[in-house]
């Protein structure tokens, strides 16, 4: 078990290399309970978090989802989240390591009529993600589910949410479930994936699989010192939605052009990039490695890096830091890895 | 396996004569998740008790490994560049790690099974 953001998860429940290949190739289930889940409701909820959060939730409506980011003043990345637009009120998923943080942000800049209220403990998280997923759910009428869409569906004879976002570049769904009734939920599904192929996965699993789809983790991709350009994710800024906190410095980074930006790197197997490790470019260092793995299902290792701009395009060849000496890396096209995601909004975009 | 015997750092050894097996055990396995790459030195090379020898990639980190006692390196697992694996699904088997050829006195700290497993417990 290890520590992530004040909650003991799994690193793997057999072992990453069989979960990440699960995941890939037939499903696997998570428990992602750890996420902040807050209740936002009021008369002034939609413009409350209008001028919150940088995407434009007019362009969805009830019943559906949209991944969004909370910047700062000055336009630095306070928290990646998904926003679900409910009939009654706006559902907030943020990270685990940011919930109390959001919470506070959130609260200090809502007006009197807008409740923010944490209901994280409540409901339980678990989220069933690969390119068989649609088959495997213990529900029925989820086919037509669009992706980034969610309804109430009986879950394993549960009443639940369900929703059609996720984390892994693979289809899949993600479950809200009372959490005194979220262990039917998830033995059901287990119980008759198995046979399938079915297997819970960990951490690992998570981590792998999200950095082969180049979907940023915050704390590692990004942070407040990032802003949305250079992590690659300018397409969730609507400048022209009107004001939110961190505009003006948006706009201002968005003429200008991001100083630096994420790239995807290879390396032979065995020379695994870790967070932090220096990137040069002929012998000049212009960046660091943000996150880096073992890709099993690819069969060698991979990592995201902040680099100066321009200073890495794909094809060119980069040296890293791995344990203490320079391993050559090659700048490759992100995502590393184009899952069974309906329409990959995360990293086709990015 | 009677007469396996223990180090602080998580190896393990089997003496026979002079020559001395060593790898890393179950628990340190089991902390370091799916190992994808070790770094092993070649056959010749001469260690200190002590002394790091080589490097062990788990999806989570690299690790040092440490060699339990003096010796010269006679034999290096190649299964190992290929299977790496093997040292997670078979830490005192088939995950071997290096056979080397005592060149001092085995060291008298090791523990033995019952006295390791004890001291794992704390730390699991």
């Amino acid at each position: 078990m290890v520590d992530f953001g004040g909650w003991e998860l799994p690193q793997q429940y057999s072992s990453i290399r069989d979960e990440h290949i699960a995941v890939r190739t037939v499903a696997g289930l998570f428990d992602i309970s750890h996420m902040g889940r807050f209740k936002v409701t009021g008369a002034g909820a939609f413009d409350f978090l209008q001028s919150l959060l940088t995407n434009d939730l007019s362009r969805i409506a009830e019943g559906r989802a949209q991944y969004n980011l909370m910047c700062n003043e000055e336009g630095g990345i306070l928290d990646d989240l998904v926003v679900y637009w409910g009939d009654d009120g706006f559902f907030v998923v943020v990270n685990a390591s940011n919930r109390e943080r959001d919470l506070d942000w959130m609260r200090s800049h809502a007006p009197r009529a807008v409740d923010v209220e944490d209901r994280t403990f409540e409901l339980a998280l678990i989220a069933l993600q690969g390119p068989k997923a649609e088959g495997l759910m213990p529900a029925d009428g989820l086919d037509d589910l669009s992706y980034f869409g969610f309804r109430p569906a009986e879950v394993a004879g549960i009443s639940a949410l369900v929703s059609r976002p996720g984390y892994t570049g693979e289809d899949g769904f993600e479950i809200f479930v009372p959490a005194d009734r979220v262990a039917k939920v998830w033995d059901t599904i287990l119980e008759s994936g198995a046979p399938h192929g079915v297997l819970p996965a960990g951490l690992g699993a998570r981590d792998a699989t999200r950095l082969e789809a180049a979907l940023r983790l915050y704390g590692n991709d990004m942070d407040e010192s990032v802003n949305p350009y250079e992590a690659g994710l300018g397409w969730t800024v609507r400048l022209d939605k009107g004001e939110f906190i961190g505009r003006d410095a948006l706009a201002r980074v968005k003429s200008g052009g991001p100083k630096r930006t994420l790239v995807g790197l290879k390396t032979a197997p065995g020379d695994i990039a870790r967070h932090g490790a220096a990137v040069r470019s002929q012998d000049r260092q212009v960046g660091s490695v943000t996150s880096g793995t073992h890709s099993f299902f690819l069969g060698h290792p991979i990592a995201l890096a902040l680099v100066e701009v321009a200073s890495l395009p794909v094809g060119e060849t980069a040296s890293v830091d791995v344990r203490g000496r320079q391993a050559s890396a090659e700048v490759v096209q992100l995502p590393f890895y184009r899952g069974s995601a309906r329409s990959a909004a995360g990293s086709a975009k990015s | 396996m009677a007469g396996r015997l223990y180090t602080k750092s998580h190896e393990w050894i089997t003496v026979e004569g002079k020559s001395v097996t060593v790898g890393i055990t179950d628990f340190a396995q089991s902390q370091l998740g799916d190992v994808v790459f070790l770094e092993l030195p070649t056959t010749g090379r001469k260690l200190d008790a002590g002394e790091s020898f080589g490097v062990v990639e788990s999806v989570k980190a690299a690790s040092d490994l440490y060699s339990p006692v003096a010796g010269r390196v006679t034999t290096v697992n190649e299964q190992l560049a290929a299977k790496p694996e093997l040292i997670n699904s078979d830490p005192y088997g088939e995950g071997w790690i290096l056979k080397l050829e005592l060149t001092g006195d085995l060291p008298k700290d090791f523990m033995d099974e019952a006295t390791y497993k004890k001291s794992t417990e704390s730390q699991s």
